[in-house]
């Protein structure tokens, strides 16, 4: 395997997260098959815990691996939404430069959602089962410590207050470094990749929008045919050879109403959320592509400094040469991210358009039937 | 039974123009005119085909037509008209008298009167009515002269029989609760039906929405582009399809409303009769009196307190002549009152039996046209439903494709 990055430079290899090698995993995952993979993680289970100070949820987190990194290959674990909230927390600070796929809403307003609704659990357990697949599939991000700790530790808090000391501080540091600094020039790609979430989370608020009327006007019409039927039976009840027919109409309006139903609640809690959840990873990525703007331009800042000093100081060509890294991992990383993503997207689109032209359907043949 | 007219004569209600005119308070006004064509069956032999006659009416002159046959034939269950104005409106469709889609609606239910009045065994007869459909001038007279208007119950009156009459007929007082209830559902069918009409609409119009934003969204796409374009033109396409949907819709809530119109015409008939019957309870009761008072003026016997028993015994009583005089009249009028109480009696029984057949031939033709509309109804909304998956199976490949 050719360890070099594309412009010659010897990579430092003590970073695990060398964008080379990440190619070429990429180019492995891409011809992996599901039987080839080698780990396996779902969330289900999902229980109510009622304690003095809060009522909350968990999930149970159960995990199956052939990976030589765990101890097992087996585990079962129990979460609540706070610890996936720390785990991608964790995974954004040390891994700065990959996506990180959204979690759920983390706020509900109470009092217009019901958090502990079977709707509402069973949509945030599939929101969250679905964060940890992705992380899963990623060739790095896979491999965390966070993550993996996430999965195996059994008590999971001793472990965030341990790490918490060290790990904030140097998060924030590198925050602060990288700002303060003008872009020059944004490569023509990453600009189009800006511009490209910008429209894309536009349209898909205005889908969300569109499908939340759409809802909305069906359950209104489902109101009216309510009334509908029953005026029918009422009338079956006036006639005497008419009345079959008649309750026949009733009863077929009321199977409409009942598909009509099925359908309402099927958009809302399937495609709804697939909807939100696009549009928040629009939003960390276009956080990740700042960031990434950042770290160029602290490297252009340092590298014009270092040619307006002419002189040799190794230190500054060795940083200059950090920075210089650091892009390139960033830009290779946001690339290769991106195509994942975009696949990624577009099977998931995929599934769900069709899944809603399905629901259609059936509902149309459900009341084609009545 | 003679064949009806419906089997001689093709009648048809072609157009409908707009015209301007003076009224008869020669104030300037536009109306529709309706053009009915009416053609000979017979002579279609040979290949030829018989001249078609052809002469314009308003709506006011079906009216007159309307009322005269009401009136002239009381025991009849008379077709109703269409609507004078347009109602159960739902967002889309006008109220305006003028409207386009009003005007064609109410055009076929003008053509569907003429249709069951010239296949009605009784109606079709009608030397009026063959002069309505043949004889443009001169008409509007010719039904004045009959002197229907004189025939005419007042309403008062009839309200009065409904309240005071003793003994009617049951089966009208049950038709009579029959056609009040059929009313009412219909009605509240009717109401209820618009407003599902609205919101179906607007379900469908939201959809089209979709089909902007994904034309929008493929803009911007590599790989999804062409998958979302064509699925939008599926959106767009299945918005655009309830404009016909409904239109078809109405046709349906026409046929109902002609019913509903119907159970006016049933309670015409039961009012009739319940005039009818109160006039002869009354007739009864007069006879009845009269009776008496000749019996008690013979005997000299007063079995009832009456003012006249009073003031003669207060003032005197009469002369033998005149009591005799007295008794000869109510004598007389008793003798007429009781024939026409005979030919109250047969007049009623008469028209009890020919109001009855017209009933049951009534019953029978709405049990046929309802179920035909409720059929005709379902294969509407299968046929819907069907177009439904259509264009969601179409949507569901573009996005396969994707």
């Amino acid at each position: 395997q050719d360890l070099s990055l594309p412009n010659g430079t010897p990579v430092d290899t003590s970073s695990p997260a060398s964008s080379s090698s990440l190619l070429n995993r990429l180019q492995l995952d891409d011809d992996l098959d599901v039987e080839t993979r080698d780990l396996f993680v779902t969330v289900d289970d999902p229980k109510k815990h009622v304690c003095t100070m809060e009522t909350y949820i968990t999930y149970r987190v159960t995990t199956k691996t052939t990976r030589a990194e765990f101890d097992l290959p087996e585990y079962s674990v129990r979460r609540r939404y706070q610890d996936f909230d720390w785990l991608r927390n964790k995974l954004e600070e040390s891994q700065p430069t990959h996506l990180i796929p959204p979690l759920p809403e983390k706020f509900v307003v109470k009092g217009v959602v019901d958090r502990f609704s079977e709707e509402f659990v069973e949509t945030r357990r599939k929101a969250l089962d679905k964060f940890l697949k992705r992380i899963t599939d990623h060739p790095v991000l896979s491999f965390n410590e966070h993550f993996s700790i996430f999965l195996t530790a059994k008590d999971l808090n001793a472990y965030k207050k341990q790490g918490m000391a060290l790990l904030s501080k140097m998060g924030e540091s590198v925050k602060y470094v990288t700002g303060g600094y003008k872009l020059r020039s944004r490569p023509l790609e990453f600009a189009a990749i800006g511009d490209y979430l910008d429209t894309f989370s536009l349209k898909l608020g205005t889908i969300d929008r569109i499908a939340q009327r759409i809802i909305k006007e069906q359950l209104e019409y489902l109101v009216e045919l309510r009334e509908y039927g029953p005026v029918y039976s009422t009338w079956g009840g006036l006639e005497v050879e008419l009345s079959e027919p008649l309750e026949g109409v009733s009863a077929c309006i009321g199977n409409c109403c009942t598909a009509l139903e099925e359908l309402s609640e099927d958009m809302t809690e399937d495609f709804l959320p697939v909807l939100r959840e696009y549009i928040l990873y629009a939003e960390s990525m276009k956080n990740v592509l700042k960031k990434r703007d950042q770290v160029q331009a602290e490297y252009e800042a340092k590298l014009e400094a270092v040619a307006l000093k002419r002189e040799d100081r190794p230190k500054v060509p060795t940083d200059v040469e950090k920075c210089q890294d650091r892009v390139e991992c960033f830009n290779a990383d946001l690339k290769a991210d991106m195509e994942r993503w975009q696949n990624n997207k577009r099977q998931d689109f995929r599934q769900l358009l069709m899944g809603m032209a399905d629901k259609n359907i059936q509902y149309y043949e459900k009341v084609c039937v009545a | 039974m003679e064949d009806c007219l419906a089997k001689k004569m093709e009648i048809t209600v072609s157009e409908a123009e707009k015209r301007t005119g003076r009224n008869a308070m020669n104030i300037q006004e536009t109306y529709t005119a309706y053009l009915i064509e009416t053609r000979a069956v017979e002579s279609q032999s040979e290949g030829q085909c018989a001249p078609v006659e052809s002469l314009w009416r308003r709506y006011s002159e079906f009216e007159l037509l309307r009322n005269y046959l009401s009136v002239t034939y009381p025991h009849i269950v008379v077709p109703p008209l269409p609507e004078k104005r347009a109602d159960f409106v739902w967002h889309k469709l006008s109220a305006d008298n003028m409207d386009p889609d009003f005007v064609e609606r109410r055009r076929i239910g003008l053509e569907n009167f003429l249709l069951r009045v010239a296949s009605h065994p009784v109606l079709c007869q009608d030397k009026i009515f063959y002069a309505f459909l043949m004889q443009e001038g001169g008409w509007k007279e010719m039904v004045n002269e009959t002197g229907f208007q004189l025939k005419a119950d007042s309403r008062l009156k009839a309200l009065n029989a409904t309240f005071r009459v003793k003994n009617p007929d049951k089966r009208f007082t049950e038709l009579k609760h029959y056609s009040d209830e059929l009313q009412s559902v219909i009605s509240h069918l009717l109401r209820v039906r618009a407003r599902v009409a609205d919101r179906l609409y607007g379900v469908y119009k939201v959809h089209g929405n979709y089909g902007r934003v994904f034309s929008e969204w493929s803009a911007i796409e590599k790989e999804m582009g062409d998958g979302l374009q064509s699925a939008g033109h599926h959106m767009d396409v299945y918005a655009a399809s309830i404009d016909d949907i409904l239109e078809e819709e109405e046709h349906y809530a026409d046929q109902l409303k002609e019913y509903l119109f119907y159970a006016e015409a049933l309670r015409a008939v039961c009012r009739k009769h319940e005039l009818m019957q109160y006039d002869l309870e009354m007739a009864a009761q007069d006879l009845t009196s009269k009776k008496q008072q000749c019996e008690e003026l013979a005997t000299g016997t007063v079995r009832t307190f009456s003012l006249k028993g009073m003031t003669s015994k207060l003032f005197g009583q009469e002369t033998p002549e005149q009591r005799e005089a007295k008794i000869k009249i109510l004598e007389e009028q008793i003798q007429e009152g009781e024939e026409q109480l005979k030919s109250k009696n047969l007049e009623g029984r008469d028209f009890v039996k020919s109001a009855w057949a017209d009933i049951e031939r009534f019953k029978e033709q709405k049990n046929h046209d309802l179920k035909e509309a409720l059929i005709s109804y379902a294969v509407m909304q299968i046929s819907m439903c069907k177009k439904g998956i259509q264009v969601w199976t179409n949507a569901k490949e573009c996005f396969s494709k994707m």
